[in-house]
């Protein structure tokens, strides 16, 4: 017995899931259109962070921890790049790197289909991504940030709440 | 040369790329640069379907007011004479329309009122991608002469100020904003201090020491120190004040109602500018509330 057939064997209930082509760029471009569009409407729609959402969902479901960083980074450098001179380019691209390295490599290991594992670490998932961007800005750009906020708490549960339909919205469009 | 594991090599590209954007960040701050050339391209590449965009949520809009409202007009009114019917719908149709041109109509007052500073109106297309800043974009850009540090009002008062200008578009810094500013003074006592953003609703008035005397109502004007902004526009209004060390913890509301932004004004000068006395954004908007309107003597 070798050691792919032990792999196989052990995993064999995790799989990989492909989208069609243009799928993930689409998806990112029209997540960014909405976070930037959409809030001018209905403000309290800035409580969604869409990108991270994809980041999350693209992760969970490529289980490939080098496509999902490198997701992450791009998704990241985008928002960065959208949110004007006042965040640094790099401050929600080195949050989101790590987020989807650690969506992929998670989904890598568990069965993240069900709405409540879904639900649960979209929670996790956002605070790891606040967490990181409040030490990048007190450790690199030396601006001083709270660590807990009831609208971070807010954000959390409407990200996760909202992550179970759009999850849901993005598995018809895996490759079957 | 020693092989990685492929175990190991996502770990290896996620320091890499973490390094790599640490970099980037630590570029910037050392050389105050913004990666332009990025932004020019992200804004570029979307800013096309946010005016698409609005302009779509506008025919959208518009369709409704126009047609669904008034064919559920037309559906209460089927019990009533066609005579009647026809009126109420032509009724609705004007006052629909009206209210649509109301905003456009008080900033064409504005501007009128102002007619020796060079300003141009913008429609608002889209925000921030992320929650910690406070900025908009706007459907006007260097094209309408539009260029950073100008300021962006309302007939109401301060918006903020022009931080990037694109082909097309331009990005402006709310007041509500943690790195936005203003020179500011109460109207009443003339004690100046800028006024900030906290990155919250509320603006906060720094720098008024405890012996001044404030109180909840005073309204807050610009002092046209910052250079941007002329004198006596409206900030905002105070509504909390708190004794601290070694100044007073004020808080204000904002006059424009930032948090729904749809047209503004940029005021098209890098100059110091200087408006009228007689004719200041306070007594335009005034002028435009209904009831008698008041003259205020700074």
């Amino acid at each position: 017995m070798n050691d792919t057939y032990d792999l196989r064997i052990a995993e064999a209930h995790i799989e990989v899931h492909k989208f069609r082509g243009g799928t993930i760029a689409a998806a990112t471009i029209i997540a960014l259109f909405l976070q930037t569009s959409v809030p001018v409407y209905f403000p309290k729609f800035a409580v969604l962070d869409l990108p991270l959402l994809l980041t999350i969902y693209f992760g969970l479901s490529r289980r490939n921890p080098s496509t999902g960083l490198l997701l992450g980074m791009m998704i990241g450098l985008l928002q960065d790049s959208l949110s004007g001179p006042t965040i640094p380019l790099g401050l929600y691209g080195i949050a989101k790197t790590i987020v989807g390295y650690l969506a992929s490599s998670i989904g890598a290991r568990l069965d993240t289909e069900h709405p409540i594992a879904r639900f649960a670490l979209t929670i996790i998932f956002f605070g790891i991504h606040q967490g990181l961007i409040v030490i990048t800005r007190r450790l690199l750009l030396a601006q001083p940030e709270g660590w807990f906020t009831m609208h971070l708490a807010i954000g959390a549960a409407v990200n996760a709440i909202v992550g179970i339909p759009l999850f849901m919205l993005l598995d018809r469009l895996r490759k079957n | 040369m020693v092989a990685i594991p492929s175990r190991h090599k996502s770990l290896v590209l996620l320091a890499g790329v973490i390094v790599l954007q640490v970099l980037l960040l630590a570029v910037q701050i050392r050389r105050d640069s913004q990666g332009r050339l990025i932004r020019v391209w992200t804004v570029g590449a979307v800013t096309p379907f946010e005016r698409a965009g609005a302009t779509g949520i506008g025919g959208i809009r518009g369709a409704w007011r126009h047609y669904f409202a008034l064919q559920n007009t037309s559906r209460e009114n089927e019990r009533l004479r066609h005579e009647n019917d026809t009126l109420k719908l032509q009724l609705n149709q004007l006052q629909s329309k009206a209210a649509e041109a109301d905003r456009l109509a008080t900033l064409l007052t504005f501007r009128q009122a102002h007619q020796s500073i060079s300003m141009v109106a913008a429609r608002v297309i889209g925000t921030s991608a992320d929650t910690a800043s406070q900025t908009i974009y706007l459907d006007r850009g260097e094209r309408d002469g539009i260029r950073r540090n100008m300021g962006a009002i309302t007939p109401d008062g301060v918006v903020g100020k022009v931080i990037e200008s694109y082909r097309d578009t331009s990005q402006v810094l709310l007041l509500t904003d943690k790195d936005s500013g203003v020179g500011a003074m109460l109207l009443e006592s003339r004690i100046q201090s800028p006024v900030g953003g906290v990155g919250e609703p509320l603006l906060s008035m720094k720098y008024v020491a405890n012996d001044d005397t404030v109180n909840i109502g005073d309204r807050v004007v610009t002092s046209g120190m910052d250079r941007i902004f002329p004198r006596d526009l409206p900030v905002g209004t105070v509504t909390q004040i708190k004794p601290g060390n070694p100044f007073k913890q004020i808080r204000l509301r904002p006059a424009a109602n930032l948090e729904r932004l749809e047209e503004v004004i940029v005021l098209l000068s890098l100059q110091p500018l200087e408006l009228n006395k007689d004719t200041s954004a306070a007594e335009v908007t005034k002028k435009n509330a209904p009831g008698p309107a008041k003259t205020e003597k700074p």
